[in-house]
């Protein structure tokens, strides 16, 4: 379906591009409090509204959007930059002593109710971006080397591997050169999901203040800050959520319109 | 049967004692002595001193990692360092929401979800299973605590039809399970999607084997293949995705608690957690653990049972 991939890809760009462009310019200060102008609602002069201290909205949304992105895309770097590397390492050596030992970290850590368990990384290590990203991040390592083995295992079986371990390659060389890159497509398909996972976990996170810390702008924190004047100005909470929803959205899209995509096998049957 | 039982009961007691060192390990390292958190800023170093003893803080870490996991399996999980009560009082007074909760969450999205991805999975390629499609991935895509907040918005704010928050306690049953509804609807909404996406596509793929086939060539209709032969067989990978639903939802409610107000374990950890009060936060942390790990050790037995070929395989 060409529809999902355009649509995935505008969303993302979109949210991406006002990220970027909040570095050199946002419509408003997001750090200028006008009190006689809070809770406005959406205006020419304010196109998303104002917050409870008066900022604009639209401004908060880009800002916060850098956040957002940033905290989740460095959480599947984390993942992986550990995870597959672990998962190759796995594969290369079906049934030693490394493939057990990753594999069952894996469901060790899969046991692990992720939300408490960030949750209780960043009330320990204090909250903060910083924090985010290793709750976040963790939890990726497992998704990335469990994905990375599975796939990885059904290389070492084919032909051309054979002809590689003739050659004289070792393991680690034929992962590199040979098997990683046939993993481009589904680990990239993966990393966009997760990244839409890391913004949702983000948000969560600084929704009950353990996220990024004022007076660096987040979704999650504008939604707490709504909670109490949601009936006042629906907008204001409104607004953020929709950020969050619409991010989240267009890398779903993204993913499975990469999938599609990337994966012939799809094209002609959608399951 | 009975050696596959054993192998895998033997992974979970392994795998439970090391998530219980990993556990203490992590809470161990956290910043902030409890005894002086729970005595203020101005305690003098004497008290604070005798309140560790009396709460066993001064002991080797060794020792207090046995004590706490030879309670465990006696069924003592301790006292509350801020509310001196038994962990084990306060996990069973905060069950009494969380459970009937996850309970009342599982149901109303099972409700949505298994109908919504038989009708999709029925009319696949159509507009009927398009608009599933574009429902599901809406429903995955929202935050839930943002949901929590609309429907706080609309049906508590603006209609007046339910509360905005807390837990009335179950003295009167239909009262309490009132408050649960929006919150059971804010965590159903996104276990739903999910639900229904795979409900979709297993059904689908089991509607091409060839069983199904020769279903048909019996003279089966379409919808009476799909209703007698196929749902059956595509509802085993639905029940994994239950249980494991099951199990998020009772930790995962987390966020949405605090949305409500409820007293439930999310925010009991919550609170241990930025009370520092280690032991409740160890103790409940393994117990949800200790579900997982044996709700999934449940699923593969079940799988065993069903099918044979299974047990040799992981």
């Amino acid at each position: 379906m060409k529809l999902s991939l355009i649509l995935g890809a505008t969303l993302s760009l979109t949210f991406t591009l006002g990220a970027l462009i909040s570095f050199a310019w946002t419509p408003g200060d997001v750090e200028a409090v006008n009190i006689a102008a809070r809770l406005q609602p959406p205006s020419a002069a304010h196109w998303l509204g104002t917050d409870h201290l008066g900022r604009d909205m639209l401004s908060m949304v880009m800002t916060g959007a850098r956040t957002s992105l940033a905290v989740a895309l460095v959480a599947v770097g984390l993942g992986m930059g550990l995870g597959v590397p672990l998962g190759l390492a796995a594969a290369a050596r079906q049934g030693g002593w490394l493939d057990e030992l990753v594999m069952r970290t894996n469901d060790l850590i899969f046991a692990f109710p992720s939300l408490v368990i960030a949750i209780l990384i960043t009330a320990i290590f204090g909250p903060g971006a910083l924090n985010a990203i290793l709750a976040i991040g963790i939890f990726n390592i497992p998704v990335f080397a469990r994905l990375t083995r599975g796939a990885a295992l059904s290389f070492w079986r084919r032909e051309f591997i054979l002809a590689a371990r003739v050659a004289g390659k070792g393991a680690p060389r034929i992962s590199v050169e040979h098997i990683l890159p046939n993993l481009a497509n589904l680990l990239i398909v993966q990393g966009t999901i997760q990244f839409s996972l890391g913004i949702l976990a983000e948000a969560g996170l600084s929704y009950v203040g353990l996220g990024a810390q004022p007076p660096v702008p987040s979704w999650g924190r504008m939604l707490a800050d709504a909670q109490t004047m949601v009936a006042l100005a629906p907008h204001v909470a409104i607004v953020p959520g929709l950020a969050i929803l619409l991010t989240v959205l267009g890398l779903n899209l993204l993913g499975d319109g990469l999938r599609d995509h990337l994966d012939p096998r799809l094209r002609p049957s959608r399951a | 049967m009975l050696g596959y039982a054993l192998k895998r009961l033997t992974s979970l007691a392994v795998s439970l004692l090391v998530a219980s060192l990993v556990i203490f390990l992590v809470v161990e390292v956290a910043p902030g002595d409890p005894a002086s958190y729970m005595l203020g800023m101005n305690a003098q170093p004497d008290t604070v001193a005798a309140l560790r003893s009396e709460l066993g803080l001064d002991l080797p870490k060794w020792q207090r990692y046995l004590s706490w996991l030879g309670g465990m399996l006696s069924g003592d999980f301790g006292t509350s360092y801020t509310y001196r009560t038994p962990v084990a009082e306060m996990v069973a007074e905060r069950i009494a929401v969380s459970l009937p909760l996850a309970l009342y969450a599982l149901g109303l999205s099972t409700l949505i979800a298994l109908p919504a991805g038989i009708y999709a999975a029925a009319r696949r390629g159509r507009a009927g299973d398009a608009g599933v499609i574009g429902a599901t991935q809406l429903g995955i895509a929202i935050p839930n605590f943002w949901f929590a907040m609309l429907l706080v918005l609309l049906f508590a704010l603006k209609l007046r039809w339910f509360s905005a928050g807390g837990f009335p306690g179950w003295e009167q049953p239909l009262v309490a399970l009132k408050s649960l509804t929006l919150p059971a609807v804010a965590l159903a909404l996104p276990q739903a999607a999910i639900l229904a996406r795979v409900m979709r596509s297993s059904l689908i793929d089991i509607l091409s084997e060839d069983f199904i086939r020769t279903a048909r060539a019996k003279g089966l209709s379409r919808r009476q293949a799909l209703w007698r032969h196929g749902l059956r067989n595509a509802l085993i990978p639905v029940l994994t995705i239950l249980g494991l639903q099951f199990s998020f939802l009772l930790a995962g409610a987390i966020i949405i608690e605090q949305v409500f107000f409820l007293p439930g374990l999310g925010r009991l950890i919550f609170q241990s957690i930025t009370q520092r009060d280690l032991i409740v936060v160890e103790s409940v942390v393994m117990l949800l653990v200790f579900a997982v790990i044996a709700v999934n050790f449940l699923t593969d037995m079940a799988y065993a049972l069903v099918d044979p070929r299974l047990r040799g395989a992981r």
